[in-house]
Order: structure tokens, then C-alpha cells, then sequence
């Protein structure tokens, strides 16, 4: 059969060329071609199940290896106070840490199935209303980033590859490189540095952290305010994560370039722009694709340090105080959300790619 | 003409030419990549001041008594780089870091393309439900936040850089699997693979004579990239608080900033150096990486 040899050969280049997206949805599995229209809801059937599986299997994870931390929660949730054994009975109690292991990891995965993560220990309310309430903020800060780095790295990376080798090319790789290199947070806290706080001469620019000001707006002065203390995080954000992006566009353009078909278009005649822009980037797109989503997952569970770094109201602040207590059941819940959010896109990327992709899992 | 002279009884030695001659060949081509020899330069420079650290700076350096500087200084002749905030020497202090950096980034970096490459190997070579359950696990890892599941990891266990190496180790090692198992199921298809078996090789000499010396190089370009990921990972280990209290390190000595307030007190001075160092390094690294894999594969068109 030889739809089996094309899998596994589409499988190998991608992990090989694309560098950091690994193989991702052109590993399907064994002969999925030449049976027509029921191949692809059977790939939707293999890849959903499979997001499940590891859905599951990160759920049983974060509830043994949070389990791992030295010390006694209890402790933690008084504060150093003098508690009489009593009252740490009834603390027990109440947070179910009287029950055996087992009974823990029952009750824990029979409430998770109903949606509910437990109560936090610091802020004595249930994880789910701490996490809806930070997440959209999240959504904001990282949406917002992600948007722009991916526009900027695809329009980079294409420009960078069709003049190849020359100065623009060099200097946009250079920088991407850099800029890839350089730990977000130092980053974030140089930008605050010079930006919000100001070395000499130069003013306070944006907020130094948090979302808002507090001071009462509404409507479109409210709007602003967040805007102008969006900034910063969202450009930290973007120079860090741009890289990738134009780097894979960059290299998968450049696998294509030399392809027949461009030789052939420009050969009739078309102007240089448009064999670019119709006929080699929509091909070379194929591995930046997956990227795209991988990255949207990953973005969500990367903010912890600029949200940290920026006082930002997010999931990624949340899980830094989580851990700094640490209060269990918050930390068992937001990493929870947080490997979600990248196996839901991953899959995504999965069910996507095919129709991008027809030799893919048809 | 050097190879006529070998006698063919000694095959070793005509082995050994050949490798040497794909080295200098390797190398030739490396050094047209102008990236990669810079690259390789700062990382040769950073290696001789970690090795030469005791020399320049003493072990003393982190001793918080005999400060030479008072709290937070600025940059002046005699503390180019400034004090910290318990009036240690900074530039002595970056110095410093740069061992337990450079350790840290290694060990992780080899223990996790260690873990990879046995994987990867195994898994392309025995195929059956072997492979299969081997693949589906590091398809689940891949799909892990690398970075929240290493500070799990890193709060889990107690505090110390052996905590730092394993945490990063364990969590970075599935993209590696994927490529090594991608290039040993391409070369497992050659026909003296089949050649080897007929005459009867078994798996460990298939694997160690015969796949691993083809995956090699590939492993070699990817080491180089982990090493520098391994190194912002630790960083960022440490600037979060998980990492060994004790030691000085980069990513501590930020963290030491943001704590005295260096931050909202506008003492540039004090987070620049480490920072730099760290971006340093890493971008080295990376540049080497790039190099080392456009030679072996030219295809991929980095620029020189």
C-alpha cells in the first residue's frame, strides 16, 4: 500500500525541516489513504480521542505529583499562627485531607468530571471562579501578542527568504535570533526599567505594572488605560516569541523556492510579486500553520513569567502565587488548564492541517 | 596518495584517516559560516573565564561579610559593574555565575538528548507495540508545557541544581526522541542494515554499529540547540525562586535585583550584566547549533 510509505516519509521530513514544530499532524498513523469520504471523520474520531487520553492522563499527573510536595498544606493555609489541633482537624476536614490517598484521587477526579477543581487554600474560593476570573485577561494579554507576532513573523520571514542571503535577510535573522535568545523576563524588566520608571532624563512612559489604574474610568477612558498598560507586556511578548515564527516561514519558503512550478510561473510571465504571494507562500505556509496553533497553546502557558514580571492579573500570576504558598488544589488547577489549553490546540492543528494538507489523513 | 600506503590488514587505522578526514572536512565548512565561528568564540571565551574563575575573582566572591562595596552601588572604577545589594563585586558575581550556568546547561542538555537519543533509537528500531506505547508516551510529554511542568518538577523536589538539571532534563527530551527515531527509521531502511542482519548482527550491534553513527550528527546540532533552551530554562528556574539558594547563578542574581527593588528603583546597572550574559550564552549556542546543522544540511539555507 502505498499511501503507508507517503505517511511516513511526509512524517520524517516535517520533523526533520521544520526544526521546533515536531512532526506534528503529518505523524498520522498507519494507511489512512484511498478510502475516500469516511477517512477524514475517522481521523477526526482517532485524533479527538487521543486529546482525551491525554487530557485524563494530565488530570491523574497533576493530582500525584502536586501530592510530592514536602510539608503539610495545613500549615500553610494558617499561616504560621498558633492553631489549636482542633481547628487543624477541622481544616483537614473541610479541604478532605483526613481521607485516605485513594479516597482523595476519587473524590478529586469525580468533581473534576463535573467541572469542579476544589477550593483554593490562600483565597478560601473555588479554583474554577479564580481561574474565569483571571482568564480573560489572559486571553487579552496573549491574544493581543499573538495576533502580532504571528503577522509580523510570516511578513518577515517571507521577505527574509525571498531576498535570501542579502542584507535585509541577515539583519532580520540576526535580530530574530537575539531577541529569541533573551529571557523574557530580564526583558520585561528592562523595559520597566527604562520605560516605566526612567533613567535620567527620560520620563515614566507606560505603568509599571497591573492592568489598570484604578482610578474609576469607564467606557473609553477605561478602554485606554488598559491599551496603555497593555503595551509593554505585549511588546516583551512579541520579541520574544517572533522569532520562531519568522524562522520557520523563513526555511519553509526556502525549501519551496526552488520548486518547478515557480521556475515555470515566473517563466509565463508573472512579475515576482505575484508568483510570491499566490503560488510559493500559500505552500510554504503548510509548517507555519501548525506552528500557528501550537504556539497558541503555548503562549497561554508561557505568560507565567511576563504576567509575574508585569503584575499582570492572569493565569500565569495566579500560578506564581499558587506555587509561592503552595496552595495545592490552585496549582493542580491551573496547570490542568494550562496543558488543556495546549492539547486542545495541538489537536486543533491536528484537525486542521488535513484540510490545508489534502496528503495528509485522507 | 596517504591512503595507498595503509595496508589493508589494518582496517582500525584506515577507519581512523577517514574519520579524521571528515573532521578537518567538517570543520572547513563550519568556518564558512561566519555566525557559527562567532558563535563558537564567545562560547570559548565564557568557558575559559568560568574554568579561570577562581583565579580571577577567588571563591570569596559570593561572601556577603567581607563585601568590598556597600549596598547597591553604582558602576565606578574599582566595581566596574557596580555592587549588588549586599555590596558584593557584580562583575566578580556574573563571573561566578557563569559556572554554574554553563554546569547546568550542559548537564541538563546532555541528560536530556541522552534520554532522546535511547528512545528514539529504541523506538525506531523495535517496531510492535514497543514503539507504539514508547511513541504515545513521548507524545503526551510533547504536548506538556515544557516550562510549567519544570517548575512543578523543580517545586516538587528539594533545592538544589541536581533538582534544576533533572527537572529540565525529563522535560525537553521528547523533541529529540521524535528526530532520532525519524532519522533511525531512514536509516534502518539501507540496505547494509539488511546486509548486517543477514550476517548475523544482533539489535545492540545494529543499533551501536551501525544506526548511532548515522544519528550522531544529527543529535550533535540538536545538543548544541537544547544547551542554550537549557540555559534560559535555568535561568528562569532561578529568577522564579526554584533554584539552589546557595550558589550564584544568572538567573539568581535577577532575582536578587527584583527583590532589592533594583527594578522600581531604576538601578539599571544591577540587571543589565547578568541578563546580557545569559542572552549571551544562549545565543551562542544557538548560533552554533544553526551552523552545525547547515553543514550536515545544506538544504536548510542559513544564511553565512
Amino acid at each position: 500500500m502505498t499511501s503507508d510509505a507517503t505517511s511516513a516519509s511526509v512524517g520524517a521530513s516535517t520533523g526533520a525541516a521544520a526544526g521546533p514544530v515536531k512532526d506534528g499532524p503529518a505523524a498520522a498513523r498507519g494507511p489512512r489513504g484511498g478510502r475516500g469520504a469516511t477517512a477524514y471523520p475517522r481521523y477526526v474520531a482517532g485524533k479527538v480521542a487521543g486529546a482525551a487520553v491525554s487530557l485524563l492522563a494530565v488530570l491523574v499527573t497533576s493530582f500525584f505529583l502536586f501530592r510530592l510536595i514536602p510539608g503539610d498544606p495545613v500549615k500553610f493555609m494558617t499561616g504560621g499562627r498558633q492553631v489549636s489541633a482542633e481547628q487543624l482537624a477541622v481544616y483537614r476536614e473541610q479541604f478532605g485531607l483526613d481521607l485516605p490517598l485513594w479516597q482523595q484521587f476519587t473524590d478529586y477526579c469525580g468533581k473534576a468530571l463535573t467541572g469542579d477543581l476544589g477550593t483554593s487554600y490562600q483565597f478560601n474560593a473555588p479554583v474554577v471562579d479564580k481561574i474565569t476570573e483571571a482568564l480573560p485577561n489572559t486571553l487579552l494579554l496573549t491574544g493581543t501578542a499573538f495576533v502580532l507576532y504571528t503577522v509580523l513573523g510570516i511578513v518577515l520571514g517571507t521577505r527574509s527568504a525571498w531576498r535570501n542571503g542579502g542584507f535585509g535577510d541577515r539583519f532580520h535573522t540576526g535580530l530574530a535570533l537575539t531577541l529569541y535568545s533573551l529571557p523574557s523576563f530580564w526583558l520585561g524588566l528592562l523595559l520597566i526599567v527604562t520605560l516605566s520608571v526612567g533613567i535620567g532624563p527620560l520620563p515614566g512612559l507606560f505603568p509599571t505594572g497591573g492592568m489598570e489604574s484604578g482610578g474609576g474610568e469607564e467606557g473609553f477612558a477605561y478602554a485606554v488605560d488598559v491599551a496603555h498598560h497593555l503595551v509593554l507586556p505585549v511588546v516583551t511578548l512579541v520579541a520574544v516569541e517572533y522569532g520562531q515564527t519568522l524562522l520557520v516561514t523563513r526555511s519553509a519558503l526556502l525549501d519551496e523556492m526552488g520548486s518547478d512550478y515557480l521556475t515555470t510561473a515566473r517563466a509565463k510571465g508573472l512579475r515576482d510579486d505575484l508568483v510570491r504571494r499566490r503560488h510559493a507562500v500559500p505552500n510554504a505556509l503548510l509548517p507555519t500553520v501548525t506552528l500557528i496553533f501550537i504556539n497558541l497553546g503555548r503562549t497561554v502557558a508561557g505568560v507565567i513569567l511576563v504576567e509575574t514580571v508585569f503584575s499582570w492579573p492572569g493565569l500565569g500570576g495566579l500560578f506564581y502565587q499558587a506555587l509561592s504558598v503552595p496552595d495545592l488544589p490552585l496549582v493542580q488547577g491551573l496547570f490542568f488548564v494550562f496543558a488543556a489549553a495546549v492539547i486542545v490546540m495541538n489537536t486543533l492543528a491536528d484537525l486542521i492541517y488535513p484540510l490545508f494538507d489534502p496528503r495528509v489523513g485522507r | 596518495m596517504t591512503t595507498e600506503k595503509i595496508p589493508a590488514a589494518r582496517p582500525r587505522g584506515l577507519a581512523w584517516q577517514r574519520r579524521r578526514a571528515s573532521a578537518a572536512r567538517f570543520w572547513r565548512q563550519y568556518r564558512a559560516h561566519r555566525a557559527g565561528v562567532l558563535g563558537l568564540a564567545t562560547l570559548v571565551l565564557f568557558v575559559l573565564l568560568a574554568l579561570a574563575a577562581p583565579l580571577l575573582v577567588g571563591s570569596d566572591v559570593d561572601d556577603v561579610t567581607g563585601a568590598p562595596g556597600s549596598p547597591l552601588e553604582r558602576p565606578s572604577a574599582e566595581l566596574p559593574f557596580g555592587a549588588d545589594r549586599f555590596g558584593r563585586d557584580l562583575l566578580g558575581l556574573v563571573i561566578w555565575g557563569a559556572r554554574v550556568s554553563l554546569l547546568v546547561g550542559l548537564l541538563a542538555a546532555v541528560l536530556s538528548v541522552a534520554i532522546g537519543m535511547v528512545i528514539g533509537v529504541t523506538a525506531g528500531h523495535f517496531r510492535g507495540w514497543y514503539a507504539t506505547v514508547i511513541m504515545r508516551i513521548t507524545d503526551w510529554f510533547l504536548v506538556m508545557p515544557t516550562l510549567v511542568l519544570a517548575i512543578a518538577l523543580a517545586t516538587v523536589m528539594s533545592r538544589s541544581l541536581l533538582t534544576i538539571v533533572v527537572a529540565i532534563g525529563v522535560t525537553t527530551w521528547p523533541t529529540t526522541a521524535r528526530l532520532v527515531r525519524a532519522q533511525t527509521l531512514a536509516v534502518e531502511t539501507r540496505p547494509y542494515i539488511e546486509r548486517a542482519r543477514a550476517l548475523g548482527g544482533g539489535h545492540w550491534h545494529i543499533m551501536s554499529r551501525h544506526v548511532l553513527p548515522n544519528v550522531m550528527p544529527l543529535v550533535l546540532a540538536q545538543t548544541t540547540l537544547i544547551i542554550s533552551s537549557a540555559i534560559l530554562a535555568e535561568a528562569t528556574l532561578a529568577f522564579l525562586g526554584l533554584g539552589d539558594p546557595t550558589v550564584v547563578s544568572w538567573g539568581g542574581l535577577l532575582q536578587d535585583a527584583r527583590e532589592a527593588g533594583a527594578v522600581s528603583a531604576g538601578h539599571w546597572w544591577y540587571l543589565v550584566p547578568p541578563g546580557i550574559a545569559i542572552a549571551l550564552v544562549a545565543l551562542a549556542f544557538t548560533l552554533c547549533g544553526r551552523a552545525v546543522e547547515s553543514v550536515l544540511n545544506p538544504r536548510l539555507g542559513v544564511a553565512r
